[in-house]
């Protein structure tokens, strides 16, 4: 689904970039029938096999490749979509040891062999015998907008969109004939939309004034990057006053609209953003907010939980798109049994001193850090990205919000949710509150303060992990992954105010959106810099952040 | 490793470090002490642990074919730890204290600049196995690694000529090597007729992790009617982030290319690399490249490591290089003093692992040849382009203000590293 | 009771030892480097010779940190930004002696401005040039933004973790800072391939030997300033503000004055410990604002031991000399040692090493006294007998 919305877009940009490069030369030779072909009919050779074709593709010259290509796509047999699509996919092979060009695909490091045309088995070869036939990028546009012709006259709708809006901007006469009829016969009204978008940019360039006048109207603030493209062009072109004027006035309502996407896309990013530092600063929020354990292994125990990830994957190799499911358990609870082991063996000797806490668990941050590049090696490792991950919601041609961080805007909030709900719903939530506010009227009442620090400790930790297996589905899988976060956390917190996770969020989205106003304005690194200064001046006028604690357990 | 063998390893480094007070230069004369001089740890072990572990598996193979002058080879490897003032100190330890006759090291540029006062006042031999930024050259220093006109000139000239390309991102982290290459894109393209606003340059700090914004400017860039392309020197780590938002902004190799300096098959082992297919880079070497050098380094590599997984890259292949040229010019000198084997490396060919030559020139950079490769969804890159030659490496680059009367030339009757050739003097471009 | 004036703090038993092993131990390096011939077992080379003034260095940084961490409670995690901050103030002054011996032969500007093509040097790298300006800088720059920094967080009282914090993206955001190459101080390559320093070569052994001696120098008068300090009114107050600093208030101490004063003190000798630490180790670069390096910092002093100003030192020395061996003989095991090291001693050694040493020494010192009571003894009852 996400990835069909990429794929949109994708072919979008090729419309729009085959249309001022090379389009006119090339599309015509598309619908023209193979020149090569024509020419052996009429010379009484025998026309070519598709293998015969096929096998020009063996040559290192691309250019051979793209006639190959042409002329594959001129052939009259049902084998052509299907192997121009192999030929995307790296299913069409060179057989090296005799120089041929067969279907193929890879298993146990053997290469197993199917006819091309007949799809017969033909054996299977050893690994670096064969290769995928090499293809580039301009191949790929061609054998795409080949497949977009086909499309055109495909039973489903989707398809024939897509076909649609790869043609937009093409000013080839044959291609809006092709649109024309299309238009008669079509009734889905995403096709019709793309058409006539297609056939509007076209009427740009009529000789008719009027015509283009209509055009004009009925492509103000439409979004197509194309149309405003054209639109430019023609007020250059023009040197009618009326034409001008209507088409000065239909640029500024499309570019109105793309700032008014611009500042929506903005906030988007930095909401995301927000929900990044939340994920990471959340655990910290239990650990040093609650408990007052400056605690520098947190980043650490977020690292945990991205190598999780990794190895749910690796043991699930077949189930992409579902492991991450199993994942979030499985790093909440390998955190957390660190973390548990970290409280008992290190943190426990030194409640009420909370600077030593943070010599403490630095140690304890080298050491994780390099227990992982021990096991794991120094290299970075690879999370895949589910299908329903990956790719964007387009809402319109200029605004889309990627999948993976929509997800983890919902998921940063529900694990605060549920942290919430369990502090102030449960009974451990209370205790852990006690705890936190007066330890030894809590033990006088007879609360297990040791087991609800391991407890408590062990939940800030498990959320770390939590929050690894969602950064693990935007940046590096490494052993420094935890030391890119942790001061980041550090800041949230502090700002926010200690010990009050509703301060956490608010510091989180309002730190993340701030972010992202002023990168624009002063580039990455600079807004960092400002936002730090920010807080480092914020916390001289409120020196316990935004939302300090009160009462008799804020005073240390 | 063992408790054992670390227990000795301990108390050798006790009395190592005691006699450390009290030594002098150790020499010692049944073998010839490599000093490997790369990051085992902190942010650069993820790159340089594995050309560690190559010239280490470089160095097994020499001694089973009898060493170098009948002499075993015999590592010495140290951990500067990506701390850019240890990697001097260390420089000093392995040449004064461990008498190394010659270091494999460094990776990032600041590392080699740390180093370089040091091998110079000692008169140590470097051999320096990564892409940079050109601008050096040191008669105690050879690159094995790509100079600028190496990678991003021809990276770019494939972009204009093949691609039709008219705009280009020109976006990388924010240090030396991007900031020179980037200036010296910029100098060349304007000599191509590529206008001012059709040239956006963007730097990001190191580990950039949120690439949203940037991606998002990049697309309306390149939405602009023109073929767009972004030449990216990003560094290491930020990479991943960087390609998984183009992928999920629907940013599509097609659409705009981007093509990389700095991203080699090791850094796309940690990508899912489903979404960049028909992404670019410009190397010296890919592991895809098919042809029985190649083959053999690979499978020595599996053998060496136990992981038929892991891949190979073009830094590992300048350690290919650079090591089986210095064991030559060693053979050749007949000595390994420094001055003896820095004169015989001049003029010096292996073989490459992309079918060819390598050549090691005057000026203390190779020839090699270019190649651009398409990224697979299998994590390699197939070649799409590559020069007809090879391409000799230029110190200093004709592009920039400052350098373009430099040459380095290490043989006589020149015998500088920054000689000037309209004043015809040693000593830089304001040398009179 | 220490005797609180100057002299005292000079003629203290504490600080004699103290001055008397370190200038030993730097007399005799110098001794044995100039006076025996490098092939003779007895030479310490010139890799010693930097190795001991970077120890030194740190030595000075860990003081520093001790002032203000062990004396007056305020734990810093921004000290390494001070550091950075003199030596990229000494690195200045060392670029501009290169002159037109760079590669590009400018003697006006440093090379990484030629290869970027600035067209001249930037205001802020005026009077670098100076000895005298440099060196005022290396005190200025780091006391002023102490002094600013101190002004604002002690006026409205932030305290305890806030403040570390804070510190903390102080030091964070100068290295994003420093990083940037449009500032003007050379990006991530930093400040390096200096050549001489007040006209002696950098290259050779004796001006290493000079350095490693004024870095003692520097090391012992600040270690006496600081003992003066500590023992003097003032000290005591800063005592009692570090333990209750509510109740020093309330008895009418102006206590944010007194930490002011403090801090910046000790981020003045922050400033000269990266001063001197530039020319011995040839580099400066943003890398030293790492919050890292801070953390590890405190790290040394908790391992020596805290308000104790020896201990610092002590502990600096030790981790930074186990560094040097870890990371030549295990490099792959050297950051299990190191992080085993911190959470050993914050949970077995609160007091550090030095607290270890004087813990128990009152035990060994009783146990050896009555040993030599015991043998005494039994001579007395040999020779009393008839």
């Amino acid at each position: 689904m996400g990835y069909s919305f990429s794929r949109i877009l994708a072919a979008m940009l090729i419309a729009l970039l085959a249309s001022t490069s090379w389009a006119e030369e090339s599309l015509q030779d598309m619908t023209a029938p193979p020149q090569e072909s024509e020419q052996a009919d009429a010379a009484g050779i025998a026309p070519p096999t598709i293998q015969t074709i096929l096998d020009r593709l063996t040559s290192r010259s691309f250019d051979e490749k793209e006639a190959a290509i042409r002329q594959l796509a001129g052939q009259d047999s049902p084998r052509v979509i299907p192997l121009l699509n192999a030929l995307m996919e790296r299913e069409l092979i060179h057989n090296r040891k005799d120089d041929t060009i067969t279907l193929g695909s890879k298993s146990d490091g053997q290469w197993q062999l199917l006819d091309p045309v007949t799809l017969e088995p033909l054996g299977q070869v050893e690994s670096r015998a064969a290769r995928p036939v090499v293809i580039n990028n301009r191949l790929r546009t061609v054998i795409n907008n080949q497949l977009a012709l086909f499309a055109l006259n495909s039973e489903r709708t989707e398809e024939r969109a897509r076909a649609a809006e790869q043609l937009i901007g093409n000013n080839d006469p044959e291609m809006l004939a092709a649109l024309k009829a299309l238009r008669e016969t079509e009734d889905s009204p995403r096709v019709l939309e793309q058409i006539d978008t297609a056939l509007n940019i076209a009427a740009l360039n009529s000789d008719d004034l009027t015509h283009r006048l209509n055009a004009i109207q009925a492509l103000s603030g439409n979004l197509h990057p194309e149309t405003k493209n054209t639109l430019n062009q023609r007020l250059h072109a023009t040197d009618s006053d009326t034409e001008k004027q209507a088409l000065e006035k239909a640029i500024a309502r499309i570019e109105a609209r793309i700032e008014t996407f611009q500042t929506a896309d903005t906030l988007f990013f930095g909401l995301s953003m927000g929900s990044v530092l939340l994920l990471a600063a959340i655990g910290l929020a239990i650990t040093f907010g609650v408990m007052g354990v400056i605690n520098m292994a947190h980043g650490e125990l977020i690292m945990l939980g991205a190598y999780t990830t990794f190895v749910v994957q690796q043991a699930l190799p077949n189930s992409h798109e579902w492991s991450l499911l199993i994942a979030i358990p499985a790093a909440f609870l390998v955190s957390a049994i660190i973390g548990i082991l970290i409280e008992r063996f290190v943190i426990r000797f030194l409640y009420g001193r909370p600077l030593e806490t943070l010599l403490a668990t630095f140690g304890v941050s080298l050491i994780l850090q390099q227990a992982v590049r021990v096991i794991f090696s120094p290299l970075n490792r690879t999370v895949v990205t589910p299908d329903w991950m990956s790719g964007a919601l387009q809402i319109n041609p200029v605004f889309s919000l990627t999948y993976n961080r929509l997800y983890i805007i919902f998921f940063a909030l529900a694990v605060f949710l549920a942290l919430l709900t369990l502090l102030k719903k449960t009974r451990l939530g209370l205790q852990v509150r006690a705890v936190s506010q007066n330890r030894t009227t809590a033990r006088a009442l007879g609360i297990r303060s040791e087991r609800v620090n391991a407890l408590t400790f062990g939940l800030g930790s498990g959320i770390a992990g939590v929050a690894g297996v969602a950064l693990a589905q935007l940046t590096n899988v490494g052993p420094n992954l935890g030391q890119s976060y942790i001061i980041d956390s550090f800041m949230v917190v502090v700002f926010g105010g200690v010990g009050n996770l509703w301060g956490t969020l608010t510091a989180a989205f309002g730190l993340g959106i701030a972010n992202k106003l002023l990168e624009p304005m002063a580039g990455a690194v600079l807004a960092k810099i400002i936002v730090l200064i920010f807080i480092i001046l914020f916390i001289q006028r409120k020196p316990r952040g935004l939302f300090p604690q009160r009462g008799r357990a804020a005073e240390e | 490793m063992s408790l054992s063998r670390s227990m000795k390893k301990l108390a050798a480094g006790v009395v190592a470090s005691t006699a450390i007070a009290y030594s002098g230069a150790v020499m010692a004369a049944d073998t010839i002490k490599v000093g490997v001089l790369h990051s085992l740890s902190g942010t650069m072990a993820i790159s340089e642990s594995t050309l560690k572990d190559t010239v280490l598996m470089m160095i097994e193979e020499q001694n089973k074919k009898g060493g170098v002058m009948g002499k075993q080879l015999e590592p010495v490897v140290v951990d500067p730890a990506s701390n850019w003032p240890l990697f001097a100190e260390k420089t000093r330890e392995l040449i004064t204290q461990e008498g190394v006759d010659v270091i494999f090291g460094c990776w990032t540029s600041v590392s080699r600049k740390s180093v370089l006062p040091v091998v110079e006042e000692l008169n140590g031999l470097l051999f320096y196995p990564v892409q940079y930024e050109g601008e050096e050259s040191s008669k105690n220093v050879f690159y094995t690694g790509a100079a600028p006109n190496q990678q991003a000139i021809p990276a770019v000239n494939y972009l204009l000529n093949d691609l039709g390309v008219e705009r280009f991102v020109l976006a990388g982290t924010d240090y030396v090597y991007p900031r020179t290459t980037n200036k010296i894109l910029e100098a060349y393209l304007k000599s191509k007729g590529v206008a001012d606003e059709d040239i956006m340059i963007n730097y990001t700090p190191f580990g950039h992790s949120d690439w949203q914004s940037i991606v998002s400017e990049i697309k309306a860039f390149g939405s602009q009617g023109k073929k767009t392309a972004v030449v990216s020197t990003i560094n290491g780590d930020a990479n991943v982030p960087f390609y998984k938002e183009l992928g999920n902004q629907g940013v599509s190799a097609e659409d705009i290319p981007v093509v990389a300096f700095s991203v080699g098959e090791e850094e796309l082992s940690g990508i899912d690399t489903g979404p960049l297919v028909g992404h670019l880079a410009a190397w010296n070497y890919f592991q895809s490249v098919y042809n029985d050098a190649n083959n053999a380094f690979i499978d020595q590599w599996h053998a060496y490591t136990g992981d038929d997984k892991r891949v190979t890259n073009d830094p590992m292949e300048a350690t290919y290089i650079g090591f089986n040229m210095w064991v030559k010019a060693v053979e050749k000198a007949k000595s390994t003093d420094t001055d003896k084997v820095a004169d015989a490396m001049i003029g010096i060919e292996t073989p490459n692992l992309t079918g060819g030559t390598a050549v090691m020139n005057e000026n203390h950079h190779l020839s090699k040849p270019v190649l651009i490769g398409e990224i697979q969804d299998d994590g390699q890159f197939a070649v799409v382009w590559e020069t007809d030659g090879l391409v000799k490496g230029d110190a200093w680059s004709d592009y920039l203000p400052g350098s373009k009367d430099l040459i380095s030339d290490w043989t006589d009757p020149v015998n500088c590293g920054n000689y000037n050739t309209k004043t015809k003097s040693c000593g830089g471009a304001s040398a009179e | 009771m220490r005797d609180s004036t100057f002299k005292g703090a000079l003629s203290d038993r504490t600080a004699r030892t103290f001055m008397g092993v370190l200038f030993g131990a730097t007399l005799l390096v110098t001794l044995l480097n100039q006076v025996f011939p490098p092939d003779s077992a007895l030479h310490v080379s010139a890799y010693t010779v930097t190795l001991l003034g970077k120890y030194l260095c740190y030595a000075l940084l860990a003081l520093a940190l001790d002032l203000v961490w062990g004396y007056c409670g305020i734990l810093s995690l921004g000290h390494g930004a001070f550091f950075a901050l003199g030596g990229y103030a000494m690195g200045m002054y060392l670029m501009r002696q290169i002159g037109d011996r760079g590669v590009y032969g400018n003697p006006e500007l440093p090379d990484f401005m030629v290869f970027l093509n600035w067209s001249e040097l930037p205001w802020y790298w005026h009077g670098f040039d100076q000895f005298w300006f440099a060196a005022l800088m290396i005190l200025l720059v780091p006391g002023l933004l102490a002094f600013v920094f101190g002004w604002l967080a002690f006026r409205s009282r932030v305290t305890g973790v806030y403040l570390s914090i804070i510190t903390q993206a102080l030091t964070y955001a100068l290295m994003l800072a420093f990083f940037r190459n449009e500032l003007g101080f050379g990006g991530n390559n930093g400040l390096t391939d200096f050549k001489d320093l007040l006209g002696f070569s950098l290259q050779s052994d004796a001006t290493r030997v000079g350095l490693l001696m004024a870095t003692a120098v520097a090391l012992a008068g600040a270690f006496v300033l600081c003992r003066w300090i500590t023992g003097s009114k003032l000290g005591r107050v800063v005592l009692a503000v570090r333990d209750a600093e509510s109740r020093a208030r309330f008895v009418g101490y102006r206590t944010e004055h007194y930490k002011l004063w403090v801090f910046t003190l000790s981020a003045i000798l922050a400033g000269i410990a990266g001063a001197l630490y530039v020319p011995q180790v040839g580099i400066i670069n943003p890398g030293e604002f790492s919050p890292l390096n801070s953390i590890e910092l405190v790290v040394w002093v908790a391992v020596g031991g805290r308000a104790t100003l020896y201990g610092a030192v002590i502990g600096a020395i030790l981790v930074n000399y186990g560094k040097t061996v870890f990371t030549g003989v295990m490099p792959e095991a050297w950051l299990f040692a190191l992080g085993g090291l911190f959470v050993a001693v914050t949970v077995f050694l609160p007091q550090g090493l030095v607290g270890l040493v004087s813990q128990h020494w009152p035990t060994v010192r009783d146990k050896l006294q009555q040993k030599k009571a015991d043998r005494d003894d039994t001579t007395t009852a040999e020779g009393d007998a008839p």
